[in-house]
């Protein structure tokens, strides 16, 4: 009797000091604790803010509701340098930029340059999330078959043999080349780019993601989650798919900023989105004509690449540290 | 006894090495096969390059499509084009000249540019990354941080011409070709210091990404390989700093980077497209760009498999010499 209060009371005790302890954080808190401390990330993800944010208001006030007019030609007011005012004497009223002033300067037909970068925002970042949603959406797909199915025999080869022998088969082709050749050979089309793009850059995903389901499969919650009979569709996507995520967010995020920067690539060798598209990467690449004459049209795109990429790479780079438990600790 | 275990030991690296040339050669093949689709099947044809010439007539196009085998069924073409390959005889659609030489040529004149960005990469990667791990948190480390995700982050090309810009005007040095015109008859000496000083600024600049990445990497490698026992083990037994670092740690940090010789020679033909064609340099991406915008489809797929070939041979490359630095690894 009195040896089962003792151990009532020792219990009792345990649970003071636990409810002492300080309140365990989620997941998310802890993230988000490690990614303030870094600064550099913390700057690339208020300038990804700011510029999805931006996308948006372009996407609206260059279309939908036109206040910035990208394709407007006014050949009295060409190469004139950023913040100079339309003449008032020879442009008609209706084809003036906001407030009479050219932001940006305008380009060898009197466009608007600060409008047309508006353009291009929308453009250039909507390449680089669908090329990578492309991409990483076929890297779950072909890693979690692999991770998930590879046991499976097909024949005389295994699922994951199969899926990752085609995994080096693509590794084999030089990226950029294979980018160029297939854009270069299709008739030239935006989507043609994202797809291209997303097509060929989906193999470290791919890896990643195996190597995450070939370590989750063997782990407790999802044998118990087996052991309970629940389907395999859930088994996937409610508890492996999200703890596989960490690695692919990373990817990802980096994955959007080497998008843009092929898109620029492919601009500079006359390959990548056709008028009336604007880019930043063909801002840029028709800009490097006037660098003598006109050398807003080749800086102001050329900046604003190097600082949007910069934002995402810092964040990737934040998110990584962030996520990997491994590297925190040391 | 002992010997009888070396010779088998022996015996299963040979089979090791022999599986995986056989794996690599099958992968080859399914790539060529890959390639060669993905060019015949997208649209444009080599015979629709010029259509607006007058001169072009119908029955020209169908002889041009009857010589280069167009009108024969896929896996015919493939094959013809693989029996070209290995028999030499190739020949370029767009004027009729042999593949293989063309290639030769060109390789030869992109390999100083890939020698030279890679002594660049290699000698200033190393100490900036080994010093920003050893001095992690400073003033060093993070400016040397940023500056590296900058030069990730910056268009080749944008920076390119901004550093033409300034080196033509600053130093006069030459930015275009491999060589200065009508420089034939100099003596050599003038030879080689004008062909040095065109190599300087373009192998500067293919080499800028690859700093970048390469110093991240040997940065992360090294506070990876600080953080081990082991270098704790050295420092408690006294020894001093500069042997606990660079004989302790740096031995074992350098070990993946062994790897890396493999991937050298691919990156040639991937990175240099846009390079050479900035620095006007006659190389293997350049002729590559070339015969994508001319469709001279045999020259496409021949790079493209030489690439593969080369990409295939690298991994065995490094896996070996893994094998051979790292015994933890080595064939069970």
């Amino acid at each position: 009797m009195t040896t089962l209060s003792g151990q009532q009371s020792a219990i009792s005790s345990q649970l003071e000091t636990i409810a002492e302890l300080p309140p365990h954080e989620t997941q998310l808190q802890e993230f988000w604790r490690i990614l303030k401390k870094d600064r550099l990330a913390i700057f690339g993800m208020i300038v990804l803010g700011v510029l999805l944010a931006l996308a948006i208001v372009a996407k609206v006030t260059t279309e939908w509701v036109v206040i910035f007019d990208p394709s407007t030609v006014r050949l009295p007011d060409k190469f004139l340098p950023p913040m100079s005012g339309a003449s008032a004497d020879l442009i008609p009223t209706e084809d003036r930029p906001v407030f009479g002033v050219y932001l940006f300067g305008t380009d060898e037909l009197g466009r608007d340059v600060f409008a047309r970068m508006l353009q291009g925002s929308f453009v250039s970042l909507s390449i680089g999330f669908i090329a990578v949603g492309i991409s990483v959406s076929i890297g779950i797909l072909l890693g979690g078959l692999s991770g998930y199915y590879g046991r499976i025999k097909l024949g005389f080869i295994t699922v994951d043999t199969l899926i990752m022998r085609f995994t080096d088969v693509m590794l084999c082709f030089p990226t950029f080349f294979l980018i160029l050749t297939v854009v270069a050979l299709l008739p030239p089309s935006i989507y043609n780019i994202m797809i291209v793009i997303g097509v060929t850059s989906w193999m470290g995903t791919a890896r990643f993601v195996r190597a995450e389901f070939l370590s989750l499969r063997e782990q407790d919650f999802v044998v118990a989650a087996q052991a309970l009979g629940l389907p395999e569709y859930r088994i996937i996507f409610r508890h492996m798919v999200p703890n596989a995520m960490a690695p692919v967010l990373v990817s990802a995020t980096i994955g959007v900023a080497s998008a843009i920067l092929t898109e620029s690539g492919l601009s500079f060798l006359g390959f990548g989105v056709q008028p009336p598209f604007a880019t930043w990467g063909n801002i840029l690449s028709d800009g490097k004509g006037f660098i003598f004459d006109a050398p807003w049209l080749f800086f102001i795109p050329g900046f604003a690449i190097l600082i949007v990429v910069l934002a995402f790479n810092l964040f990737g780079e934040g998110l990584r540290e962030a996520l990997n438990p491994k590297l925190r600790r040391r | 006894m002992a010997q009888a275990r070396a010779h088998s030991g022996l015996l299963t690296m040979w089979t090791y090495i022999a599986r995986n040339i056989l794996q690599r050669i099958v992968t080859l093949l399914i790539v060529s096969i890959v390639a060669h689709s993905v060019i015949h099947l997208a649209p444009g044809e080599p015979s629709q390059v010029d259509p607006s010439n007058p001169r072009m007539k119908p029955s020209d196009i169908e002889n041009i499509r009857a010589a280069f085998h167009l009108d024969d069924p896929l896996h015919l073409q493939y094959a013809y084009w693989i029996r070209d390959l290995f028999t030499g005889e190739l020949k370029s659609f767009k004027d009729n000249q042999p593949v293989l030489p063309k290639i030769w040529q060109r390789f030869l004149n992109s390999l100083p540019l890939l020698i030279c960005a890679t002594l660049i990469i290699w000698s200033l990667s190393f100490p900036t990354g080994i010093h920003a791990a050893i001095r992690r948190g400073s003033v060093y480390d993070r400016s040397t941080t940023f500056t590296a995700y900058a030069l990730i982050s910056i268009p080749g090309f944008f920076l390119s011409y901004i550093m033409i810009l300034w080196v033509v005007d600053t130093f006069n040095v030459p930015v275009i070709g491999m060589k200065t015109f009508g420089m034939e008859d100099a003596d050599l000496a003038f030879r080689s210091m004008d062909r040095l000083w065109h190599l300087v600024i373009p192998s500067l600049m293919s080499a800028i990404g690859g700093i970048a990445v390469l110093s991240r990497y040997v940065r992360s490698q090294m506070l990876e390989v600080v953080g081990q026992d082991y270098i704790r083990t050295a420092r408690a037994k006294g020894l001093s700093e500069d042997t606990v670092i660079y004989r302790h740690a740096l031995q074992n940090a350098l070990l993946p980077f062994v790897t890396m010789f493999g991937f050298l020679l691919p990156a040639l033909i991937g990175g240099s497209v846009i390079f050479e064609q900035i620095f006007a340099w006659p190389g293997l991406g350049r002729l590559g760009y070339e015969a994508i915008l001319a469709r001279d489809f045999p020259v496409i797929l021949t790079i493209n498999f030489i690439a593969a070939v080369l990409t295939l041979a690298g991994t065995l490359v490094s896996d070996l010499l893994y094998a051979v630095v790292d015994p933890r690894i080595r064939l069970q």
